[in-house]
C-alpha cells in the first residue's frame, strides 16, 4: 500500500512497526529532503542514521579533505580515505549502507554566493559546520527561505543542540544577535575535542531531523540543550523569539545575506 | 544571596579550571561585581565597556535567560543557578 519493496519492508521493519512511525512515517522519511552542512564530527554521525533510516534525500556540503587528525571523531571517514574529499568519503559509506537513498554531495564553501542554490531542494538544513561566518549565514537563509536549522556545536567536553524552525521559534540571531569579534573566544588552535562528544550531539541532531520529517513528538525548538561530558549532565534553557531580532523580528535590520570574516584559517580550523 | 554559577569551558581557565563556582550577589551587576573579585577579568568577557552583556554570551538564571527578565537587574534568590553560555562555534 505504500510501495515499498520486499527489501524496504524487511530493511525498515523495526521502524514501521512503531505505531508513531509505520508505513506512513517511513514514506515520509523515504520522501525527506536534508541537507548536511558539515561532514565532519558532527555530520558524520547524522549522515550515517540519516542515511540508514531512510532519508529520501540527503546533500552534504563540505571542501575539505580527510585529514589523520580527523579521524578521531569523523567516523564517515577511514584511514584509507587520507586525501580523499570528505564529500568523496562520505557518499561511498553512505551507498553502501543504504542504496535508497539520493546523495548529493557539494565539495564547496558556503558562501552567500552559493548558500541559496544549496538549500534550494532541501526541506530541512543540519549544521554541524565548525565556524561562526558559516554558522549565522545558515540561520540567515534558513529565516529568508523558511526552512529549519536543526543545530549542533562542540567544544571540548561541551555540547549544545536546538532546533531553529522560522515562524515557530527563535532563530540563531535570537539567542545570539551576532557573532564574537574576533579574539574574543579561543581560537581554534586552542580547542581540542573529545572524539565521542559529537557523535552524541550529531545523534541528537539526527532524532530531531527524523521528528522534523515525521512530524511527531516534540522538537527542541525553544530549548536549548546543554550536555556537559564531564559531569555527564544535561541540562536545558528556554529560548525565546526576540522582538528585537536583527533578522526575524518585527524590524529586521538585515535583510541579505552577511559574509563575517573568517577567524582562523581553513589550515587550522581543520585542525580543529 | 547565594547563588551557584556555572562556567562555560572557555571561561575556566579564569576560575582555577572550576566549572562551577559559588558566589554571592542581590542581582546580576552584583553577583558579577563579586565574580569579578574573585576571578579577575571574568566580567569583560561578558559585559562589554558599556557595560551591556555581549551580543555572543546569554546569562541564565536556572533555565531563563536574563534578556527575557530583568536584564542585569534581575534578582536573584538563594539556591538560584546562574549559567554563563557562550555562543561555540565547532562541530568537525
Amino acid at each position: 500500500m505504500f510501495d515499498f519493496s520486499e527489501e524496504q519492508i524487511v530493511r525498515y521493519s523495526r521502524h514501521i512497526i512503531l505505531p508513531e512511525i509505520g508505513g506512513k512515517g517511513q514514506k515520509k522519511l523515504l520522501e525527506g529532503k536534508v541537507l548536511l552542512v558539515g561532514a565532519g564530527g558532527l555530520g558524520s554521525p547524522s549522515a550515517y542514521y540519516l542515511a540508514a533510516a531512510g532519508v529520501g534525500k540527503i546533500g552534504i556540503v563540505d571542501m575539505d579533505v580527510v585529514d589523520l587528525s580527523n579521524l578521531q571523531r569523523q567516523i564517515l571517514h577511514h584511514t584509507g580515505d587520507l586525501g580523499r574529499a570528505k564529500t568523496d568519503s562520505a557518499k561511498e559509506k553512505l551507498n553502501a549502507l543504504n542504496p535508497d537513498v539520493e546523495l548529493n554531495t557539494y565539495n564547496e564553501r558556503v558562501s552567500s554566493e552559493n548558500i541559496m542554490e544549496l538549500f534550494r531542494d532541501y526541506d530541512i538544513i543540519v549544521d554541524g559546520c565548525d565556524n561562526f561566518p558559516t554558522r549565522y549565514l545558515i540561520n540567515d537563509a534558513c529565516v529568508l527561505t523558511g526552512k529549519v536549522n536543526v543545530h549542533g556545536s562542540i567544544f571540548r567536553f561541551e555540547g549544545q543542540a536546538t532546533v531553529f524552525q522560522p515562524g515557530n521559534g527563535p532563530c540563531y540571531r535570537c539567542l545570539y544577535p551576532d557573532p564574537p569579534p574576533p579574539g574574543m573566544v579561543p581560537s581554534c588552535q586552542e580547542a581540542g575535542v573529545l572524539g565521542v562528544l559529537p557523535g552524541l550531539i550529531g545523534t541528537v541532531q539526527a532524532v530531531e531531523t527524523l521528528k522534523l520529517i515525521l512530524g511527531v513528538g516534540e522538537t527542541l525548538v525553544g530549548r536549548l540543550l546543554l550536555y556537559d561530558a564531564l559531569s555527564l549532565r544535561f541540562r536545558e534553557m528556554k529560548l525565546r523569539r526576540d522582538p528585537d531580532c536583527p533578522i526575524c523580528g518585527e524590524n529586521p535590520s538585515i535583510k541579505e545575506l552577511i559574509d563575517y570574516e573568517e577567524f582562523c584559517n581553513i589550515q587550522a580550523a581543520r585542525g580543529h | 544571596m547565594s547563588v551557584q554559577v556555572r562556567i562555560p569551558t572557555p571561561l575556566q581557565k579564569l576560575t582555577q579550571n572550576q566549572s562551577q563556582v559559588a558566589a554571592e550577589g542581590s542581582d546580576i551587576v552584583s553577583l558579577f561585581d563579586e565574580l569579578e573579585k574573585q576571578f579577575p577579568g571574568i566580567k569583560e568577557r561578558i559585559f562589554d565597556e558599556a557595560g551591556s552583556l555581549r551580543r555572543f554570551v546569554n546569562i541564565y538564571i536556572n533555565d531563563e535567560d536574563i534578556r527575557f527578565l530583568d536584564g542585569d537587574k534581575t534578582a536573584l534568590k538563594d539556591g538560584d543557578e546562574v549559567s554563563i553560555v557562550p555562543a561555540i562555534a565547532g562541530g568537525i
